[in-house]
């Protein structure tokens, strides 16, 4: 696991203007076409092959973390939740482990706040999330606040470079 | 309890099982990324781009983009905004906030009373702690004569705040949201 880029300490990536300019682009997304970074290059006024070598570049660099289709994750079948822990801070580190070894947490945040720990439980049923969020309560001894989403009125993640 | 699942429109063929699949952990950048796809599936380029767009238009597929780190693009602070919004307002509000262009995933969440007395979520991102807290003031404006204001009816000494925001300051787990074979 790469830690060092997940956390807050990360550095800066030094960016070209061009760089930026295909981060904001393809953040927004790409045509569905054969050649669809011909068409970017187009829009940037540069090469294709300009193109894919800088995306190649900030993929290895790990500026962008990921390049495909978006899916829809409820789409693919199963359930999922968000839930949270107030965990007592001596006992963060125990708790930490306990939710993250389950396969069924796919993404755990600590936050600022009582309720410290947010994370993202996904599997194939409601009634498997269910189970997992009992079981996540037995074995850290606290009570879990289960939100799942009821509605998605916007998801569209934009970071300008 | 109420789940939110998928429009029945959304549920996929075998084939389009198998693309998900092949790109749910990314494309190859290459000049020609369908080609990739055409060859493992067999089946046609023309046929994969239609594929594409019919999973786009069915939500299946939201876009073909790229993800930044927000670190390394210097978004340091990534703050959840939870509001305790007045139930009759949600609908409207929830699709307001939305809109502003500073937030990138806006929920209708359940309360937990009396743990938990927000029902709206919204992320914001900033580069300073500034930035967060200006987003924050800007939602406030917007929501500000449809937040519940609520006393604690048994201890009346306990009072609910209305908003709050809690920065994230450590991802202790980051996998994908992967369909299995």
């Amino acid at each position: 696991m790469d830690k060092q880029s997940r956390q807050a300490t990360t550095p800066v990536a030094e960016l070209t203007a061009l760089d930026k300019r295909i981060i904001n682009l393809l953040q927004r997304g790409l045509p569905v076409v054969e050649r669809p970074f011909l068409e970017i290059a187009q829009q940037l006024g540069c090469h294709e092959d300009e193109v894919l070598e800088r995306l190649n570049h900030l993929m290895t660099n790990k500026v962008l973390t990921r390049f495909g289709p978006m899916f829809d994750a409820v789409c693919l079948g199963g359930a999922f939740t968000l839930a949270a822990l107030a965990v007592p801070e001596p006992e963060f580190e125990r708790v930490t482990e306990q939710v993250n070894s389950f396969d069924e947490v796919a993404h755990n945040y600590r936050r600022s706040h009582d309720f410290n720990m947010w994370f993202v439980v996904g599997a194939e049923s409601a009634e498997q999330v269910n189970n997992v969020i009992n079981d996540i309560e037995s074995k850290t001894g606290l009570p879990v606040l289960n939100t799942p989403k009821l509605e998605e009125f916007y998801v569209q993640l934009y970071l300008p470079a | 309890m109420c789940n939110y699942t998928c429009p029945p429109k959304a549920k996929l063929t075998e084939l389009e099982r198998q693309y998900v699949l092949l790109t749910q952990s990314g494309l190859p950048i290459v000049a020609q990324p369908y080609h990739f796809i055409a060859e493992r599936l067999h089946i046609s380029v023309a046929d994969v781009l239609a594929m594409t767009k019919d999973l786009k238009a069915r939500g299946v597929i939201r876009r073909i983009a790229a993800v930044p780190n927000h670190y390394k693009l210097g978004y340091r602070y990534n703050g959840m905004t939870v509001w305790d919004v007045q139930d009759e307002h949600v609908q409207a509000f929830g699709q307001a906030v939305g809109r502003l262009p500073f937030v990138s995933h806006c929920y209708l969440r359940p309360r937990h009373l009396p743990r938990w007395n927000y029902n709206l979520f919204a992320m914001v991102h900033g580069k300073t702690a500034e930035q967060v807290q200006q987003y924050r003031i800007q939602i406030k404006d917007l929501l500000e004569n449809v937040l519940q204001l609520r006393n604690d009816d048994i201890d009346q000494a306990r009072s609910y705040q209305s908003n709050d925001i809690l920065i994230s300051t450590e991802i202790l787990k980051k996998t994908g949201l992967r369909l299995k074979r």
